[in-house]
C-alpha cells in the first residue's frame, strides 16, 4: 500500500506538468554588519524578550550562577559541564552515571548549560547538543534555564548562524523564555518551557 | 503638454464633475487636454468578476482609443481604472491569446497616469493654485494605495491647497468595502466595512471626504447620504480645480 | 458533476476543507455576533501595528520576500526529486517515511502507528495538516484520545469549537470567554482562576504538565522539511512543541508535500520571514529541528507521513499553484478587512482568510455553483492588503481573479445566469462608443424616478443588495461627454 501511494503521488506530480525553473535572488544580507558579532546588540535583543542578561568573565561564571539561584537549589547540567562553571550548590549531572528521568528533571530548580552560538539580530541562543549543552529534554523540563554564551560565539545575522550550524545535530533555537500570543494576540511570557531564562554573556571585556 | 483624458465610464455617466474638474485643472495649469471620443470603459468590473473573455473587446477598444502619438500622456481621475489599464489589460489580452494586443496595451499603460501621479511625477507640481476653504479628510483608495502606490502624492497636493484644513482619517488604509460586485455578492460584509469607514470619516471631524476614485466615493458618499450625516464626498480633482474666483461648491 | 478547477484527473482533497454553507450566508451569521467582531477587531488591530514595526526593522525585507517566493517556486518545480531526496535522508537517519494520497489514508497510517505502540493517548503540537485531515476526530472514533497542547488549540478543543485562525485558532475568543471555558471544561482547574492571560497560561501549564511527562506518542506537523538533509523544523512559542518533539518515545509528523525546501541554509530566509509575519517577533521563542532519530536524545521512533490530499491538483494550475507557497504565517488574515469582520469560521475550511479563499477551492475542486467553496474566490474586495503582507509574495488578489475567471469559464456553454447575461450585455455596450453614449441617455430614466425625493433609497432585487445601506447615485443632468461637446466643441 505504501509504495502504491508513493508511486501514485509522484505520478500525480508529473501529471501536473513541468514547471520552468526560476532564479533564486540571494541579495538579502548575509554579511556581518561590523566584523565580529555584536555582543551588546545581542544583549539588548535578549533583554527585549524579558530574559535576564548578565555579563562576566570566564572565571566569574560559577559565582554568578550561584548568585542567580536560591539557597539550597538543585541544578541539573550536562555531564561535560566545565569545572569552572559549577556553582556552589547541589549539582546533578545528566548521564553521570545515568540519564536523569523526566521526573528528576521536573524536580530540579534550574538547568545550567552552554550553547552553540548566539544571534545578535534576533537575540537568539542556538543549542545543538554539543559541548556543555546536553540532550534537548535537559533544557526544557526545568523551569529555569541558565545559559552561558561566549561573546566570541555570537554572530550578527540569521544567515551567518545557518552557515555555522550542522543540520545532522538536533537544534533548538531559544529566543527569550517560553511565551504565548494566544490570548488576544498579546505576548505573555511563561507557558510550558522554562519560564525564567538567564543569559550569561562571557567575554574578557566583561571583567 | 498635450494630455488625453480617460474620463472613465463611471465619471462620464454618473460623476462628470470629477472629469470636468480634471479638464479645468489641467487647462488652468496651461496644458492642452483632448478627449479621445472612442473611449468607453477599461473593463475592470468584467475582469474582477471573472469575465475575462468579455473584457477583451473593452481592452481592444481602450487601446485603440488611447494609442498613438497624438498626445504625451493619458490621465484618469481614478486609481482603480488606471490600475486596470496598468496591471490587467496585457494579462487579459495574453490570456485570450492576443499577444499583439498585449504589447499595444503595455505601450498605452506605460504613459497612462492617475491624476496625482500625473501632477506630481510628470508635471512636477504640488501647488496647483487651488483654494478650498473646508475641513477635508482623505481616503486613500486601495488601488491607488496598493496597486499604483501613489503614496502621499494626493496628500502633498491637498496640503498645498489654500484654505483647506486636512484632517487625519483613522484607519485610513482600510478598504471601504466597495469592491465592485463584492458590494452586491457580499453585501452584508460590504455594509459592515462601509459602516466602519463612515464612522471614521465622522470621527475625523471633516465636512468633506475626498479620494481619487469615484467608485469608492460613490460607496462612501451614498452611505453617508443614507445616514443624512451632512458630510459630502468630493473627488480630489474637484478640490484641486476649485479656485477663489471659481466655484467652490461642495 | 463537473469539476471546475485544476486537472480533473488529479483527485480532490478531502477532510475539513469545505463548510456547509456559502461564504455570504456564513458571513451574515458571523456579522450578527457583536462579541466576535469586537474580539477580532481588537486582536487584528494589535497584531497589525506590531507586524508593521517588526517588518520595518529589517532593511532587506523585500529581498527576503523575493528569495522566499523563489525558493518555494523552486521546491515545487523540483518536487519529485526533492521528495525522494528527503525520504532517503530521513530513512538513512533511522526514520520511517509513509505516503498518503488523501486524508483517509493519512488518518489510517497514523492510527496504525499509534496502535503499534499500545498507547491510547497522544499529545499533539498544533498542526494545520492534521486539522485538515480531521485526525483528532478519526482517532476518537478509533478509541485514541488526542490532547492538543498549544494554548489556543486547547481552548478550541475544550470549548468543543473549531479553529478560526492559523496561528491563534481561538482568536475569536477573548480572555473572559477563555476563563469560562477553562472553568467549565478543564479538569482540576482552580475555581478562583482570573481572566489575566498570565493566569490562564499558567492553568494550561499545570493541566498539560503530567500529559507531557508521561506521553508515549506525539503527533506534529512541521513548518519546513529540508530535502538535502531530511531535517524537519517546528516553529513555536510556548514550549509545548518542544515537549511533544522531545519527551515521547514515538513521534509522528504529518507533512504536506509542498513543505519542502531544497537546502538547510534556505531556512535562513524563512526563519527571518515567518516570525515577524506571524507573531510580529524578531524570532519566535522556540524553533526545534531534528533529522531522523538522534540516539539518546528525543524520540527513538520517528515517522513522517507525506500528504498529498489535493496538493498535486493545485500544482497543476499554472497560476493557482502559488497558493502552495504559503508558510501559514497568517499575516494575510490579520490584515484582511473581510476576515476582520467575519472571522475564520465563515470560510468553512480549516484554511480561512485570503489564503484560504484561494487554497480551499483549489484543494477540493469546485463541483458546481452550489458548492460552498465556489463562493470563496468572491470573498474579497481585491483591496490588495494580503499581497502586501505576504512574506512569500503570493499574489492572492491575482489568483482570486484567476479562480473567478476559471469558474465563469467552466460555466460557459451552459445556461447563462442573470449575472452572465448582464456582463455580456455590458461588454457589448461598452465595446462601442456609440452604444455606450446611447446607454448613457437611457440611464436618465433613473433621474426621473429619483426626482420625487432627490435620492433613490430602494431598488428591487438585486439592486436591493445595494440600497439596504446606501442610496443610489443620481444620474447627472449632463454626462461628461455632453459637457465636453458643449464646452470643447470642435476638438476631438
Amino acid at each position: 500500500m505504501g509504495s502504491d501511494a508513493r508511486a501514485e503521488i509522484l505520478a500525480r506530480i508529473r501529471a501536473a506538468g513541468s514547471i520552468a525553473p526560476v532564479p533564486i535572488p540571494r541579495d538579502y544580507d548575509h554579511a556581518p554588519r561590523s566584523g565580529p558579532g555584536d555582543a551588546e546588540r545581542f544583549a539588548t535583543m535578549v533583554a527585549d524578550y524579558r530574559a535576564q542578561v548578565h555579563r562576566t568573565t570566564e572565571s566569574g561564571i560559577a559565582d554568578l550562577v550561584t548568585a542567580l539561584l536560591p539557597p539550597g537549589a538543585t541544578v541539573v547540567a550536562p555531564a561535560d559541564l566545565p569545572e569552572s562553571w559549577r556553582p556552589r550548590t547541589t549539582l546533578v549531572l545528566d548521564g553521570d552515571p545515568r540519564p536523569l528521568s523526566v521526573t528528576e528533571l521536573d524536580a530540579a530548580d534550574a538547568v545550567l548549560t552552554g550553547c552553540r552560538l548566539g544571534i545578535a539580530a534576533t537575540g537568539t541562543l542556538v543549542l545543538d547538543a554539543g559541548p556543555a549543552q546536553g540532550r534537548r529534554a535537559l533544557t526544557l523540563v526545568p523551569d529555569h534555564h541558565i545559559c552561558v554564551v561566549r561573546a566570541a560565539d555570537i554572530v550578527d545575522t540569521v544567515p551567518q548562524a545557518f552557515r555555522a550550524l550542522d543540520p545532522s545535530r538536533p537544534l533548538t533555537f531559544v529566543s527569550g523564555p517560553s511565551a504565548t500570543s494566544d490570548i488576544e494576540l498579546n505576548r505573555v511570557e511563561g507557558v510550558h518551557g522554562p519560564r525564567t531564562l538567564d543569559v550569561i554573556l562571557v567575554g574578557p571585556a566583561f571583567g | 503638454m498635450r494630455i488625453a483624458l480617460f474620463a472613465t465610464c463611471l465619471a462620464d455617466a454618473l460623476f462628470p464633475a470629477a472629469a470636468t474638474a480634471t479638464v479645468r485643472l489641467l487647462e488652468r495649469l496651461g496644458h492642452d487636454v483632448v478627449f479621445p471620443a472612442g473611449q468607453t470603459c477599461c473593463g475592470q468590473m468584467h475582469v474582477n468578476t471573472g469575465y475575462l473573455a468579455e473584457a477583451v473587446p473593452l481592452v481592444r477598444n481602450h487601446v485603440a482609443a488611447f494609442e498613438g502619438e497624438a498626445w504625451d500622456a493619458a490621465v484618469a481621475p481614478s486609481g482603480s481604472c488606471v490600475g486596470s489599464v496598468r496591471h490587467q489589460h496585457a494579462m487579459v489580452a495574453r490570456r485570450a491569446g492576443d499577444d499583439g494586443l498585449a504589447v499595444r496595451a503595455e505601450a498605452v499603460a506605460a504613459r497612462t497616469y492617475e491624476l496625482s501621479e500625473l501632477l506630481v511625477d510628470v508635471l512636477a507640481v504640488t501647488d496647483v493654485g487651488a483654494y478650498y476653504p473646508h475641513r477635508v479628510t482623505y481616503h486613500p483608495t486601495c488601488h491607488s494605495l496598493r496597486m499604483l502606490r501613489v503614496g502621499d502624492k494626493p496628500l502633498r497636493l491637498l496640503r498645498a491647497v489654500r484654505g483647506l484644513t486636512l484632517l487625519e482619517l483613522p484607519a485610513a488604509e482600510s478598504c471601504c468595502g466597495f469592491g465592485g460586485t463584492f458590494a452586491l455578492k457580499n453585501s452584508d460584509v460590504s455594509t459592515a466595512m462601509l459602516a466602519d469607514k463612515m464612522s471614521t470619516v465622522q470621527r475625523s471631524g471633516a465636512e468633506v471626504c475626498t479620494a481619487g476614485d469615484s467608485s469608492c466615493l460613490m460607496h462612501i458618499g451614498r452611505g453617508l447620504s443614507r445616514l443624512r450625516s451632512g458630510i459630502r464626498t468630493v473627488h480630489l480633482a474637484e478640490i484641486l480645480a476649485a479656485t477663489e474666483t471659481g466655484a467652490t461648491r461642495i | 458533476m463537473s469539476t471546475f478547477l485544476g486537472t480533473p484527473s488529479l483527485p480532490a482533497g478531502t477532510g475539513n476543507l469545505r463548510g456547509a454553507q456559502s461564504f455570504p450566508a456564513a458571513a451574515r451569521k458571523a456579522l450578527g455576533d457583536s462579541q466576535l467582531r469586537a474580539n477580532l477587531g481588537a486582536a487584528t488591530a494589535t497584531i497589525r501595528a506590531k507586524r508593521s514595526a517588526a517588518v520595518a526593522e529589517v532593511p532587506d525585507w523585500e529581498q527576503l520576500r523575493a528569495a522566499g517566493s523563489a525558493l518555494k517556486a523552486t521546491a515545487l518545480q523540483r518536487l519529485p526529486e526533492l521528495l525522494a531526496q528527503f525520504e532517503a535522508n530521513v530513512i538513512a537517519r533511522g526514520g520511517t517515511v509513509h505516503w498518503a494520497r488523501d486524508a483517509a489514508e493519512a488518518n489510517r497510517i497514523a492510527t496504525e502507528l499509534i496502535r503499534a505502540t499500545g498507547s491510547t493517548e497522544v499529545v499533539k503540537v498544533k498542526s494545520m495538516a492534521t486539522q485538515e485531515i480531521g485526525l483528532n476526530e478519526y482517532l476518537a472514533e478509533h478509541g485514541i484520545t488526542a490532547y492538543e497542547t498549544d494554548l489556543a488549540e486547547l481552548i478550541v478543543q475544550l470549548g468543543h469549537d473549531t479553529p478560526s485562525h492559523f496561528l491563534v485558532p481561538a482568536i475569536h475568543r477573548n480572555r473572559a470567554e477563555i476563563r469560562e471555558i477553562f472553568l467549565r471544561e478543564m479538569p482540576g482547574v482552580d475555581p478562583a482562576i482570573t481572566d489575566d492571560p498570565r493566569v490562564l497560561a499558567t492553568a494550561a501549564r499545570t493541566y498539560l504538565r503530567q500529559k507531557f511527562l508521561t506521553a508515549k506518542v506525539a503527533i506534529s506537523g512541521a513548518n519546513f522539511g529540508v530535502a538535502e538533509t531530511g531535517t524537519l523544523a517546528v516553529v513555536e512559542s510556548e514550549g509545548n512543541g518542544r515537549m511533544c518533539l522531545t519527551l515521547p518515545e514515538t513521534l509522528i509528523t504529518v507533512l504536506g508535500i509542498e513543505k519542502l525546501v531544497p537546502a538547510f541554509t534556505d531556512l535562513e530566509v524563512f526563519l527571518q520571514l515567518l516570525p515577524r509575519s506571524s507573531t510580529a517577533e524578531r524570532m519566535n521563542p522556540y524553533t526545534s529541528m531534528w533529522t531522523g532519530v538522534h540516539p539518546g536524545d528525543g524520540p527513538q521512533r520517528v515517522h513522517v507521513i507525506l500528504l498529498d490530499n489535493g496538493r498535486t491538483r493545485v500544482l497543476a494550475d499554472e497560476t493557482g499553484r502559488a497558493a502552495l507557497h504559503c508558510i501559514r504565517c497568517s499575516a494575510c488574515l490579520n490584515v484582511c478587512p473581510v476576515y476582520e469582520r467575519v472571522g475564520g469560521h465563515a470560510y468553512g475550511s480549516v484554511y480561512p482568510g485570503p489564503i484560504g479563499a484561494i487554497l480551499s477551492p483549489q484543494l477540493t475542486g469546485v463541483t458546481g455553483r452550489d458548492d460552498p467553496n465556489a463562493s470563496l474566490p468572491y470573498a474579497s474586495t481585491l483591496c490588495g492588503a494580503c499581497f502586501d503582507a505576504c512574506p512569500v509574495r503570493i499574489d492572492i488578489p491575482g489568483i482570486l481573479v484567476h479562480l473567478r475567471a476559471a469558474e465563469v469559464d467552466a460555466r460557459r456553454g451552459g445556461l447563462p445566469g442573470p449575472q452572465d447575461l448582464a456582463m455580456k450585455a455590458a461588454s457589448a455596450v461598452m465595446a462601442s462608443p456609440s452604444r455606450f453614449a446611447a446607454a448613457e441617455r437611457v440611464t436618465k430614466l433613473g433621474r426621473l424616478l429619483g426626482r420625487m425625493r432627490g435620492r433613490i433609497t430602494a431598488l428591487p432585487y438585486p439592486g436591493s443588495k445595494w440600497t439596504t445601506s446606501r442610496d443610489l447615485p443620481m444620474p447627472p443632468a449632463e454626462t461628461f461627454r455632453q459637457w465636453w461637446s458643449r464646452t470643447h466643441d470642435g476638438s476631438r
